[in-house]
């Protein structure tokens, strides 16, 4: 299985480089395309705006309904928690880290490993679990 | 000279001959993702093994109660609010590294040098409240290996793991945090001395930049796993 996800991943990474081949002419700096910036002034600051909207959701659930007691500490809570964190993690990979306006073929080198770690982490909870049942 | 270049040593121009960058990205900026990717994984390590913690013990403190002052402020009854601050600060000064970031595409060297000097005082404040922070927590009992009387008996076990875990963790994060003060802190003084105006590129502060992001985002999640969940 590992190996067919490798054959896909890399038919795609060599996909792009025959389509980006077919594009309008670059300039080139060091053998290297220069490409659009893609970040104005005015996208930082959207970007800043849902890094913060993000971050006060977490903190009215975590004072607003968690500590007075509306809503019980557990999985729900959790879950909704590791999901806004994914998304803030995404808008700065994507847009502070600009990793949306690279090739694919960076993004997906990149992209593998961290599959990867989800693979670990959940094997390593699972291990935990067990632990917990076990041991303690 | 060119009538003594063999076939072989020509530039090759070809698709799928070297012609053509495959990933576009300068090498530097490579190296610094890779740098990136093999951080990710020693950070992993250690939030992987926090969590797998979390779910062996049958309790753990309450964060809620943990980490409820400000300091100078108020002891009791804050949850959270220094911790937001905290987050906040660093969001901000991620925010002014991308816009120096920005400056430098417009090979604009007088705002590379205020973004990069607000996003060094960030930096500062941001390690200064964890030093104030970990100041409160020690004085309270806990440091690595040690907690507090109040938390002996059906708690010990976790609070230890706890303890531990959030020293090293925000540890190694603020470790990061300094060296990526003291490397802005360099960059600031080579655009000062008009290096990067020779070269003729920016592209220093963008590598910088990943790397002052990637701090950011490993308190994203720090900030979440610790204090929320």
């Amino acid at each position: 299985m590992g190996i067919c996800v490798y054959f896909i991943l890399f038919s795609l990474i060599f996909k792009d480089i025959i389509m980006a081949t077919d594009n309008q002419p670059h300039t080139v700096v060091d053998g290297v395309e220069e490409h659009d910036a893609g970040m104005s002034k005015k996208k930082i600051w959207t970007v800043f705006y849902y890094l913060l909207a993000l971050t006060c959701i977490e903190f009215i659930i975590a004072l607003g309904f968690v500590h007075s007691g509306i809503l019980e500490r557990g999985l729900l809570v959790n879950i909704i928690y590791i999901v806004l964190t994914l998304i803030k993690a995404y808008y700065i990979i994507a847009y502070f880290m600009h990793l949306k306006f690279e090739r694919l073929g960076l993004v997906l080198i990149l992209g593998l490993s961290l599959i990867l770690i989800v693979y670990f982490i959940i094997l390593l909870f699972i291990e935990g679990s067990y632990l917990g049942l076990h041991i303690y | 000279m060119s009538t003594n270049l063999s076939q072989l040593d020509e530039v090759k121009t070809g698709r799928w001959s070297g012609g053509r960058n495959p990933l576009s990205v300068e090498y530097g900026k490579l190296m610094i993702w890779i740098f990136l990717v093999s951080d990710t994984f020693t950070f992993s390590a250690f939030l992987i093994f926090y969590g797998a913690q979390r779910f062996a013990q049958p309790n753990w403190p309450n964060p809620d109660i943990i980490f409820e002052s400000i300091p100078y402020i108020t002891e009791h009854g804050t949850p959270l609010v220094f911790v937001g601050i905290m987050t906040f600060i660093l969001i901000m000064s991620s925010v002014t590294m991308v816009l120096a970031v920005e400056a430098g595409h417009r090979n604009s060297r007088k705002e590379v040098i205020k973004w990069m000097i607000w996003t060094i005082i960030g930096g500062l404040t941001f390690l200064g409240c964890q030093a104030l922070e970990w100041a409160h927590l020690h004085h309270e009992g806990f440091w690595f290996g040690a907690i507090p009387d109040a938390y002996r008996g059906e708690l010990e076990q976790s609070s230890i793991q706890f303890s531990s875990l959030f020293f090293t963790i925000t540890g190694f994060h603020g470790f990061h945090v300094t060296t990526g003060i003291i490397i802005n802190i360099i960059v600031l003084f080579m655009t000062l001395a008009n290096v990067f105006e020779r070269r003729g590129t920016y592209l220093m502060i963008e590598k910088v930049g990943l790397y002052w992001h990637f701090v950011d985002l490993v308190w994203v999640f720090v900030f979440t796993l610790f204090y929320l969940v």
